[in-house]
């Protein structure tokens, strides 16, 4: 089990530091992966020097995408909307510390996605946001 | 023969083998598709290593003994369900394509603007998304029969609906999600006397007790070959001949005629009007040695074999504090137990069980409006065949506890 639900994932699933709500925010984005129904709406707080000064998700979903949305806002937290734009794939498995299959890697990139298209200002997200 | 499922087991390999080393698979997943005995296997074989070539082509020895193989396998497809005759077997791809055919082919032709269609809150993605379809490009009027709290239909809805004339009735025999077996006979009368035609969903009722094509007086029935012992890419839609005969082609190209001019086509006769281009030839072979194969062993035995696993199934499940089961008690539901357990989302539910090797299914299961019906976005689901024993119900049990050991 430990391959899959490190103690890190399980503990960010139940004991979360990021989820819940920003008002005011000056980014917010939402989205769904149809396959299972996972959903997170991330929102951010940007200084005028573009850097991140605080983030929040809310949304429903298994472990592995709701823990995933927890570290990367962790992970994002005084980081520029530039630097934001360049993060990809491995940098969600580099904060899981897993290695996931096809169907799982889904829902460990939904709030890398929803995050990057509400960043960019893009009408909808797309898996392409997220590609290697 | 008395049913021995351990002697059953010998004939899936697949069955025999580790998920990981020291991890033997359960495999509860016989919903989403089957595995296959070695009697399928090897006849897929043998017709690629001895007799493989184009059918109703060519007048050399393969071509006649691929043929031969072809149709003799409709022929055995036919008697399984009893349909009068194998020229009311068109070979598919699978149960959806099966339903697109007759969306595309009898909806275009027969139905007009206004016209209604009825379906239910328990179909399948698959006999739901055809009919959306060809209503948006016909202008049709969609109706849906409820589900009760319990997981049945609540049939006093169905004959007031029913009331409303509608052309068409399409309904699943078995739900994928909540395992009830809808009471397909008497729903098929009430239809017939509203003036409707019936097509009815077998991808679950067929692989799992005997269906009759002619009791049911059902007007179409689609099924696949892969839920049944046989092969992917190989399903069934059997119809009634003279609806079949009324029908336009489906899909263009070769074998669908019986000439080609240069601006006109004259069509082949049916089933051959509906099955264009070189067809899943193997696969359907396959799907006649499954059909055999299921025979053999007696579809009422093994419909026994599955009410006494789900109705322990279901016994075992209820035990486990914070688990909640969907659908119909045991006695009025096939093999499949769809639950959620408190807390902890379905997709964790089938990753910790799959640790242990147990294959089940989570997610909507092509079902999601059943899924806002009973307002959760998924479940966790087994699902049960000839080859599922007692034991590995029990393995099951154990493993969610592990689960809520984990989340808990």
């Amino acid at each position: 089990m430990d391959d899959l639900y490190r103690e890190i994932i399980i503990e960010h699933y139940k004991n979360p530091s990021y989820r819940g709500k920003l008002e005011p925010h000056d980014i917010a984005f939402a989205d769904s992966n149809p396959l299972c129904g996972d959903h997170i709406e991330i929102q951010l707080r940007v200084n005028p020097e573009g850097r991140i000064t605080d983030a929040r998700f809310d949304g429903h979903g298994c472990a592995i995408s709701q823990a995933s949305a927890d570290l990367l806002l962790e992970s994002i937290i005084g980081k520029t909307l530039d630097e934001v734009k360049q993060l990809n794939r491995q940098h969600v498995l580099d904060l899981l510390g897993i290695e996931l299959g096809p169907v799982r890697m889904k829902c460990a990139l939904l709030s890398l996605k929803v995050l990057k298209a509400g960043v960019y200002g893009l009408g909808s997200a797309d898996d392409s946001l997220v590609e290697e | 023969m008395p049913f021995d499922v351990l002697r059953v087991r010998q004939d899936f390999p697949v069955l025999g083998r580790e998920v990981r080393p020291g991890v033997a698979l359960v495999y509860l997943d016989s919903t989403a598709t089957s595995q296959k005995p070695r009697q399928v296997l090897e006849a897929m074989d043998a017709f690629y290593r001895r007799s493989n070539a184009n059918i109703h082509r060519g007048v050399h020895t393969l071509a006649e003994e691929a043929t031969a193989q072809y149709e003799e396998a409709r022929a055995r497809i036919a008697r399984f369900i009893h349909a009068p005759s194998p020229r009311q077997i068109v070979y598919t791809r699978n149960t959806t394509e099966a339903i697109n055919l007759v969306a595309y082919a009898w909806g275009r032709a027969f139905l007009k603007p206004g016209d209604r269609i009825l379906l239910t809150e328990m179909e399948h993605h698959s006999n739901l998304v055809p009919w959306y379809l060809l209503a948006q490009e016909r202008g049709l009027t969609l109706d849906f029969v409820p589900l009760t709290d319990d997981g049945h239909l609540d049939l006093e809805a169905y004959r007031q609906r029913l009331s409303d004339a509608p052309r068409l009735v399409a309904f699943t025999h078995m739900s994928n999600v909540l395992g009830t077996i809808n009471p397909a006979k008497e729903m098929i009368a009430q239809a017939h006397q509203a003036g409707a035609i019936v097509l009815l969903d077998g991808a679950q009722s067929v692989p799992h007790f005997p269906v009759n094509v002619q009791e049911l007086d059902v007007d179409f029935l689609a099924f696949s070959g892969h839920k049944m012992c046989g092969p992917t890419g190989i399903g069934i839609l059997y119809g009634k001949m003279h609806l079949l005969e009324a029908m336009p082609p489906f899909l263009g190209g070769g074998d669908m005629i019986k000439a080609v001019h240069l601006g006109s086509f004259v069509p082949n006769e049916v089933p051959y009007k509906f099955e264009a281009g070189t067809p899943a030839i193997a696969e359907a072979i396959g799907l006649g040695a499954a059909v055999d194969y299921l025979e053999q062993i007696g579809m009422e035995a093994i419909a026994a074999h599955e009410r006494e696993l789900t109705a322990y199934a279901l016994e075992r499940l209820e035990e486990v504090p914070g688990l909640h089961l969907l659908g119909p008690q045991a006695g009025e539901k096939g093999g499949v137990v769809a639950f959620t357990l408190d807390g902890i989302h379905p997709h964790d539910i089938a990753q910790v069980l799959d640790h242990y090797g147990i294959a089940v299914r989570a997610g909507h299961h092509c079902a999601q409006p059943l899924h806002e019906r009973f307002g959760i976005p998924a479940t966790a689901r087994a699902s049960f065949y000839l080859y599922t024993t007692r034991e590995e119900i029990d393995k099951l049990v154990e493993g969610i506890y592990q689960v809520k050991k984990l989340f808990g």
